[in-house]
């Protein structure tokens, strides 16, 4: 077949013609292709292929907000229907990040509303959105679809008002883990009453009352609604009058599950719950206790998330609902249940993939409860196909956790938090460079590691030598010395993310990454022991990346922060007085 | 545990600066031993110092110093302290419950545990939120004042204090409101 003359070709002809596509098949083949990663891949082939993938790209996902401008994404990719962003760095969470650091929204939906006028979806993560941007959102975008806040601030339930009032063919509201200011339920009576294309709602971090007349009409309206997540002030009773009215969702976050029921109203909630036969996804459950988890049963085999991290339920609670739930995949619970709870994890949920298990307490120093390393291993004994943990103890043992990855070779994201800062192994009182050497060294399919407890140095050699597929480090009270840190550096092929908190690295360790910060999203250090110099000339040296330093002290040398990120959109314009970009 | 070489090697100048920041309690400790030191984030507080010296005797030795560490553990705030360990034996600590008072800045609170009548307890609230209530009659409630104390029961529905036996009130109570006004008006020509 002859190929065509490409429209865009301008390229040197191929030797062999028959490698050259017509852009149409090219684009047609390309469209099919989902994954960013991919596309990247194939947009650095060559012109044609890089140009026929901008035209085809109708998701794009932005990691870092600040590694690029609205204006460069939208030069670069016209068909845009999807944008994933996200903002701050993750140690934003626990407030290492002060407020007004930046990160809003505001500059890119004015540029979007201009060039994607058809932009469908925007997912949110870290970022700052004021009731103003959700306002324009809503009234600039009349084929708007779907929004996913996650971990965002900024706004309040007057933002939600707007989209529901505006975004007439809405599929999804997703309002996750936010830090969201509440001015009343009311926001949930703006959908108009013609409005029935919902599919995905969830508002389970609202920290008020919502009308329920309101919610119970929508959801009855909405057929094709398959998630629905509610948030606590949502009683029991009323529960059921959304369930008799969504037997079709797939994903349910319950309200408060603690109310005093009559008998007929157990039945009737029994009832409602053996009728949701797509139920795959089950959280909220504030408050709930064990007595009223027999409604739960019917649905509980078909489960495979089961979110319990807001009940705080003891082991007994737990070993009376889990073998009711063997298909589980993901668990996550409160150290509430401790290690007899996670022992009937391990007899009950052959097929778990995830669990984490989170502390009830975690500030309060004068409970001593909790999990200790017999409740890991008895999960690690029960549950071979686990692969992600997320795991706060108060005590764990070197020989604990080799024998746990031992159990579990196929960790990908290993995320160990002993609570003290600086703890040694309780047994032998050693540091904990063995554990974390047995999980770099076993588990090879490694993607995402937290470290903590006592570490010398030699937890970071072994991390540099043997974590080969790692992409995500976090750091914190951990290291002796630069070495520590230059082992990583050199060593984490595929490393994109390190943040690292109060550990001993300074000038040396920071600098000798000089090479390797532009392979990365991004660098957070914060609380170690690197000055304005060697920031500085990092800043001089690689002019791609941004080196932004918050100090306390104007007057010392001594950075707080450093943040450190590759971007093709130069310094930030929006920085607040305490980022100074170098 | 040996102290990081590296900080005695650096030639920074303000290490007390870097020790405040750092708040590292396990790092500057001997090498004692410690399964728990959880009081190493403990806010500063004279008391408890001496109180927990008592009962951490074997432990390691924690410094005086005793800020807690921003953001440590790593958990978010959604998540912070919301629960409380179950208590196994019934509320020995009291049962607050939230007392507003419409046109009132903000909102008090009181413990009916104090109280073991009506009277008492409307004593109480008059005396906190400056009104006079009156006295509560079966048939027109508290027909007089221009107040009426209501509460929000276990159902979530809104009663008149007074009409069920003392005992069955305070057990069922969850908040109150002092309603004033023609809303009072209201429910007292029921």
């Amino acid at each position: 077949m002859d190929p065509k003359r490409s429209r865009n070709s301008h390229e040197s002809v191929n030797s062999s013609e028959s490698t050259r596509f017509p852009d149409e098949v090219l684009e047609r083949v390309l469209s099919l292709l989902t994954s960013h990663k991919d596309r990247s891949s194939v947009s650095l082939v060559c012109k044609d292929w890089y140009n026929a993938e901008r035209w085809t790209r109708t998701h794009v996902f932005i990691g870092n907000c600040y590694s690029v401008s609205p204006e460069i994404v939208v030069g670069r990719f016209p068909a845009i229907r999807s944008v994933t962003l996200k903002g701050k760095p993750r140690f934003s969470d626990f407030n290492l990040v002060p407020e007004n650091w930046g990160a809003d929204i505001h500059q890119w939906l004015v540029v979007f509303a201009e060039k994607y006028p058809f932009l469908e979806e925007l997912r949110l993560k870290r970022m700052t959105v004021t009731d103003e941007s959700l306002e324009f959102l809503a009234t600039s975008f009349s084929y708007f679809k779907a929004i996913s806040l996650m971990s965002c601030d900024g706004f309040s339930t007057d933002g939600l008002a707007a989209i529901a009032t505006h975004c007439k063919n809405l599929t999804e509201l997703d309002i996750q883990e936010n830090d969201m200011e509440d001015n009343g339920g009311g926001w949930l009576s703006c959908f108009p009453e013609n409005f029935t294309s919902l599919e995905v709602l969830n508002f389970a971090s609202q920290q008020g009352d919502v009308s329920f007349d309101a919610l119970e009409k929508l959801v009855d309206r909405c057929k094709s609604l398959r998630v629905l997540k509610v948030d606590k002030y949502v009683k029991l009773e009323q529960l059921h009058r959304l369930l008799v009215r969504a037997p079709q969702l797939t994903d349910l976050g319950t309200g408060n599950f603690q109310q005093e029921l009559t008998p007929r109203q157990c039945a009737e909630l029994e009832s409602a719950f053996s009728n949701c036969k797509n139920l795959h996804t089950l959280s909220g459950l504030w408050d709930a206790t064990s007595l009223y988890f027999p409604v739960l049963y019917s649905a509980c085999g078909r489960l495979t998330f089961l979110n319990l991290s807001y009940a705080a339920l003891q082991s007994g609670d737990l070993a009376k609902l889990l073998p009711h739930c063997p298909n589980l995949r993901r668990l996550w619970v409160l150290d509430t249940v401790e290690d007899e709870g996670l022992e009937a994890i391990g007899s009950s949920c052959p097929l778990l993939e995830e669990l984490r298990v989170f502390p009830a307490a975690p500030f309060d120093l004068d409970i001593n409860r909790g999990v200790t390393e017999s409740g890991f291993i008895a999960v690690s004994r029960g549950c071979p196909r686990l692969h992600y943990v997320l795991y706060f103890c108060r005590q764990m043992t070197n020989a604990a956790v080799a024998t746990i990855v031992q159990n579990c070779p196929d960790f990908t994201h290993f995320r160990l938090c002993i609570m003290n800062p600086g703890q040694r192994d309780y047994l032998t009182g050693e540091p904990m460079d063995e554990a974390f050497g047995a999980v770099v060294k076993t588990c090879t399919k490694l993607q995402r590691l937290a470290i903590s407890g006592l570490l010398t140095d030699l937890t970071f050699e072994y991390i540099g030598k043997y974590a080969k597929n790692l992409e995500t480090l976090s750091v914190a009270f951990a290291g002796s010395s630069d070495w520590g840190m230059q082992c990583v550096l050199r060593g984490c092929p595929k490393l994109r993310k390190l943040e690292i908190r109060d550990s001993p690295f300074g000038n040396a360790a920071l600098l000798s990454g000089l090479a390797k910060y532009e392979s990365m999203r991004s660098l957070w250090m914060s609380a170690c022991n690197v000055t304005m110099n060697a920031c500085k000339l990092l800043a001089r040296e690689k002019p791609r990346l941004n080196v932004e330093v918050m100090k306390d002290d104007e007057t010392d040398s001594q950075v707080d922060k450093v943040y450190v990120y590759r971007t093709i959109a130069g310094p930030r314009r929006d920085a607040p007085p305490f980022v100074l970009t170098l | 545990m040996e102290k990081p070489t590296s900080y005695e090697s650096e030639d920074h100048l303000n290490l007390k600066a870097t020790e405040l920041r750092l708040g590292l309690p396990g790092r500057d400790e001997s090498d004692k031993q410690s399964s728990s030191s959880v009081r190493n984030n403990k806010r500063a507080s004279s008391e408890m110092e001496g109180a927990l010296d008592v009962e951490n005797e074997e432990r390691d030795c924690a410094p005086p110093r005793k800020t807690q560490v921003v953001g440590w553990p790593p958990v978010r705030s959604c998540r912070k302290n919301c629960f409380q360990p179950k208590k196994i034996e019934a509320d020995a600590s009291g049962v607050y419950v939230k007392v507003s008072m419409d046109g009132a800045p903000y909102l008090r609170k009181i413990d009916l545990k104090v109280y073991k009548s009506y009277p008492e307890l409307l004593k109480a609230l008059e005396n906190m939120f400056k009104c006079t209530i009156g006295v509560y009659s079966e048939r027109e409630g508290y027909d007089g004042s221009d107040y009426a104390p209501t509460y929000e029961d276990k159902d979530g529905d809104w009663m008149l204090v007074g009409d069920v036996p003392w005992e069955m009130f305070s057990t069922s109570c969850k908040r109150m409101r002092i309603m004033k006004g023609s809303e009072a008006k209201g429910l007292g020509c029921l």
